[in-house]
Order: structure tokens, then sequence, then C-alpha cells
């Protein structure tokens, strides 16, 4: 059934891509590829949201605090302190990228693979900060703290002049994942990054469901199922909760590494709380606990709205979402499958 | 050295007084009953000693020695106490043998990562669960529902499920708080004929029941409380004859 599963959306994930290129139709990958990058958010908010109980209002700010970390490190010059020796140590391991800016000349970066390291870091940081005091409470307390970080973060990025301010970062360079395969936004790389990114996707999505059939998994379940009756089982309800929440920050900072190279840029909007509000509502869709469903409806709603299709309404029609699924389907609408 | 020693244990909320100064020992290897009229502060007391209700007014909670009154839940847990709960709480969403599995929490392994990663050990540990699992609720006698949803079971059979779930934990003291209520009288005495079998496969058994014939057939020893308070302690046929047992059972003449 699992592995069934995993087939089905491996295989999709080839007919799309192949039914765009028959029908010429491949600048669709570049907003599926977005869509995975947002699906990987609402993957993790899952996760948070289903099995343990808790809701995020600042997923946004971590997929930033990814976004705008990456934007920035990946494009300092290093050349002027290329003989200091730090500098020397990462070229000498590959961890730097010489080339030339837009401008023709010639700079010398720390390669991504060390801002993705760091924006992970500083998210598992941020999230056991916020997570530490007030996971030991009972009730939506993460909910109404996390608000005010992602209040926080959003106008750091728009007051702040090292992030670009209202205007955000540009020309972010491309993502040398491995020999032969970059991540960016360019045509030539169109239907690689397509596939790396919901190839990033499937393998999060292994990682999750591996997690849940765990003791951990188990562990979380049962905070889920029953929070008294867990902890006289020994278990530490206040850090499985908190560990959790740190992974599904960690996955949206990583989706916001990748999504920042991919576009090339990252903007204040993304920070913004209606952002984050968006990530509950998809998650809602998709029905608690329910990766796939989440998984769908992530990419649907996703594409849909990249596509343009809500247009002036964007954050209209996912309040409304919010609303109509509260009311009328609180368990989302893909139907529950067991993982 | 008895396996708990609770010691001047008082609690209250405001000014209720819900446990007031209570002291007694449970010895290793026994059923020791507590019984007392609705209000009596049973369940109060047995919440301090499990450690739901935190902190306690005043006085001391020993298991072999070491105080464990203040001590958060899965602590107290960890330090070999499992319990039962008058209103059934199973992991909703979960089989019967996954409720059980979790019981397995305190002394199995695995982590976030080795969970994610699907490591060999952790693959391995995860078998052992399952069998230590299997093997509790053949012990309590519902094997053939494994797989059932735990919350579609009967009530009977969902109190077989929380006491295994509890042995899974390999507990040195079991808490069953009011194991028998809602059940028939067949289901009484098979739960009655169980918590034998569990004492006499060492583990010693505290038990809140108003259920008297059976708590005056199968405890070693009983405690009763009235009030908050003490009354009587001792084997159930003295304290069955005790006057104020009596009094605060029967009422005045």
């Amino acid at each position: 059934m699992r592995r069934l599963s995993f087939a089905c959306f491996a295989a999709a994930i080839v007919v799309v891509q192949v039914a765009t290129g028959l029908t010429g139709t491949g600048y669709l990958l570049t907003q599926l590829t977005m869509a995975a990058w947002y699906s990987l958010v609402v993957v993790g908010l899952c996760l948070l949201m289903g099995y343990a109980g808790q809701i995020s209002l600042g997923h946004a700010a971590f997929f930033a605090i990814g976004g705008y970390t990456t934007a920035v490190l990946s494009s300092v010059n290093l050349l002027p302190a290329k003989s200091a020796l730090p500098v020397r140590a990462l070229s000498a391991v590959g961890l730097t990228i010489g080339g030339t800016d837009p401008w023709g000349s010639a700079v010398l970066r720390l390669s991504p693979w060390i801002s993705l390291a760091a924006a992970m870091i500083a998210s598992a940081v941020v999230a056991y900060g916020i997570g530490l005091p007030v996971l030991r409470l009972r009730g939506h307390y993460l909910a109404m703290a996390t608000l005010g970080f992602g209040i926080i973060v959003y106008r750091i990025a728009l007051g702040t002049p090292l992030f670009g301010a209202a205007d955000g970062l540009s020309d972010v360079p491309s993502f040398p994942l491995f020999p032969g395969l970059c991540l960016d936004g360019t045509r030539l790389h169109r239907v690689s990054s397509y596939y790396f990114s919901w190839f990033v996707v499937l393998a999060v999505i292994v990682l999750i469901v591996n997690l849940i059939g765990s003791r951990a998994g188990r562990a979380l379940r049962a905070i889920h199922g029953n929070e008294a009756a867990a902890q006289a089982m020994g278990i530490d309800t206040s850090r499985y909760k908190l560990h959790l929440f740190a992974l599904s920050a960690v996955i949206a900072a990583m989706a916001g590494v990748f999504m920042t190279h991919y576009t090339g840029g990252i903007g204040p909007g993304e920070t913004s709380v209606m952002k984050s509000i968006r990530y509950v509502a998809i998650v809602a869709v998709g029905g608690m606990a329910n990766l796939w469903g989440a998984l769908i409806a992530g990419t649907v709603l996703n594409f849909l709205s990249l596509r343009g299709l809500f247009g002036t309404y964007d954050d209209a029609v996912f309040g409304a979402v919010l609303i109509a699924m509260m009311l009328f389907a609180p368990d989302g609408i893909v139907r529950k499958k067991r993982i | 050295m008895s396996l708990l020693e609770v010691n001047n244990l008082s609690k209250s909320f405001g000014g209720l007084h819900a446990v007031r100064e209570v002291s007694f020992c449970v010895e290793a290897g026994t059923i020791h009953g507590i019984i007392g009229p609705n209000g009596a502060g049973k369940t109060t007391l047995f919440n301090c000693i499990a450690g739901s209700i935190r902190p306690v007014s005043g006085g001391t909670i020993r298991l072999n020695g070491n105080a464990i009154q203040d001590r958060p839940p899965h602590e107290v847990a960890a330090c070999g106490i499992a319990r039962t709960f008058q209103t059934i709480k199973l992991f909703s969403r979960m089989t019967v043998l996954e409720n059980v599995m979790v019981g397995c929490h305190t002394n199995s392994r695995g982590s976030f990562l080795s969970g994610m990663l699907s490591l060999p050990f952790a693959r391995a540990a995860e078998r052992k669960v399952r069998e230590a699992a299997m093997e509790k609720l053949a012990v309590a006698g519902i094997a053939d529902l494994a797989k059932a949803d735990a919350q579609q079971l009967s009530f009977g059979q969902q109190r077989a499920v929380e006491l295994a779930r509890a042995l899974a934990l390999r507990p040195q003291l079991l808490l069953l708080d009011e194991p028998a209520s809602g059940l028939t009288m067949h289901e009484t005495d098979r739960i009655g004929e169980l918590i034998v079998a569990i004492r006499d496969s060492g583990i010693t058994v505290l038990i809140v029941e108003h259920d008297m014939s059976l708590i005056m057939t199968i405890c070693d020893r009983l405690l009763a409380l009235s009030s908050g308070q003490v009354i009587a302690g001792g084997t159930p046929r003295e304290v069955q004859a005790d006057p104020e047992v009596i009094r605060v059972y029967l009422g005045d003449e």
C-alpha cells in the first residue's frame, strides 16, 4: 500500500513532465517546481498539525529564514578576502564557487550547500527558542507565539537594508547541486530542476513516513490520541512536540533555500502572516495527519495560485478555503489513508 | 523498606483539603486496596503518586526510598509506576496492538533520527516491542483483538487494553483506578483473577475500587479514606470490622 502510493506519485511526476513536453507546455513546469517547494512546507506543517496537534502561524517566517539566509550568504563576494585562511580552507574542500556577477566582474562565492546548512541550523535554533517555553503549556500557545514571531520576521525583512527592504533580494546565484545538475530558473535547467524538486519532496515524505512508523512516531501519535495517557506511559510530551516543531521548521527553511535559488530571489511577501495562514489552510484541505492529502492539496492549490487563477483575490481565496473547510469538512476532503 | 512509602501527604485545592496528612506503606508483592466513599480523596491520592497533580501541598512519596513527589508523570512512569485511568484513556486512531506498544516506550530505544532513517537497530527494536506487546495482550486475554481499532471495542475490552498497556511498561508498581467500574459481574471476576495473576508475576498493585466484594477477595492490605484522611488500615478483615469504617459507610444509628 505504502509502496504503491510512492510508485503512483513518482509515476505522476514523470507523466506530467512528459505530457508538458509533448504538448509544448513546458512553461507549466516552472509553477509545478515552485508548487513542489511550497508543498514541502505544507507537508512539514501537516506533520506538526496532525501528529503534535499544534498549529504554527509562523511557517512562512521559517521559509523566509531559509530564503534570506541563502540569498545573503551565497551572494557574498569572497574575492577581496581570498587569501584569508577560512576562505582558502573552504576553497580547498570545494565549498566556494568562482564566477562572474551580472555585470561581468569576477566573484568568489560561498557554496549554497553552506547556506543550506546555515539556514537549517538557524531555523532549528529559532524553533527551539520559541518552542521550549511555549510547548510546556497545553493549548494553542504555539499558534500565538509563532504568529508574533511571523510578524517580527516580516517587519525585519521589510525594514532591513541587508535583506533588500521592500524590494527583497534578487540575483541569487544558481545552486550547483551535483556535477551536471544545477537548481535555477533558467530554461536550460527547467526539466532537471523540476525532477530534483519533486525528488526532494518524495525523499522528505519517505523520511516522514518512516518516522511515523517508528517508536518516536508512535509516541507522537499517542500524544495526539490522548496526552495524559501518553505521559503516564513515560512519554515526555513537551519534548516530543518541541522536536517535531523544530523538524517541521527545518523542512520549511530547506524549502525556502531551494525556492530562493530556483526563482533567483526572495521578497518580504514570502514572510507575511498571510502566507503562513495559507499553509495552514492547505493542510486543512488535505486533512490533518494526512501527508498525501496535504501534498495533493498543496500542489494543486499552489499551482493554481501561481498560475494566477485567483487573480487579485489570492489571499481571500485561501481565507475562504479555511472557513469552508472548518465549516463543512474539518477532516479534509482527501480521503484518509493509513500510513 | 517498603516499595512505596507515602508520608504525611497533603493536597488542597484552595480551601478544599482533598488529601490530609495521609501516610501508608505498600509492601512489594502485595495487592493494596484503597477504599472510601465518593469524595474521600482516593483519585487525588492516586494522581499525586502518578505525578499528574503537582505540586503536592506537603509530605513525601517514596518509591524504593527515592522521593518521587512533584515529578512529572513521564518521569514517574520511567521510575517504574504504571497506571490505568478511571475514565478509560486509550489512544484514538491507533490499533489495540499499537496502544500496547506505546506502553513499551520507556523500555525501548529509538530517536527521531533513527526512526526517519529506519536504521537496522531501530527496526530490530521495533520487532522486539511488537513481540513484547503481543505477549501482554495474551496475558490480558485479548490477543485476538490486536489489529482492532481500540475505540471500537466494548467497555470491558477497552479496560483490558489499558491493563495490557500498563503491563507493557514492565512496572514495579501498578496503579489501578477503579478497574471494575462499568464491568459486568463476569468481567469483574475475570479482572480480579487477572490482578491476582499480575501480583503473582511479581508486580505490586495499588488499587482504588468501589466493588467491595472484589476488593475483599483480592486485596492483601486495605487503606480506608474518608474526607481526605486515613480512617483505617490493615487486612481486609480488620478494616471491614473497624467501627469508623462502618460508621462512614453505613452512617450513625
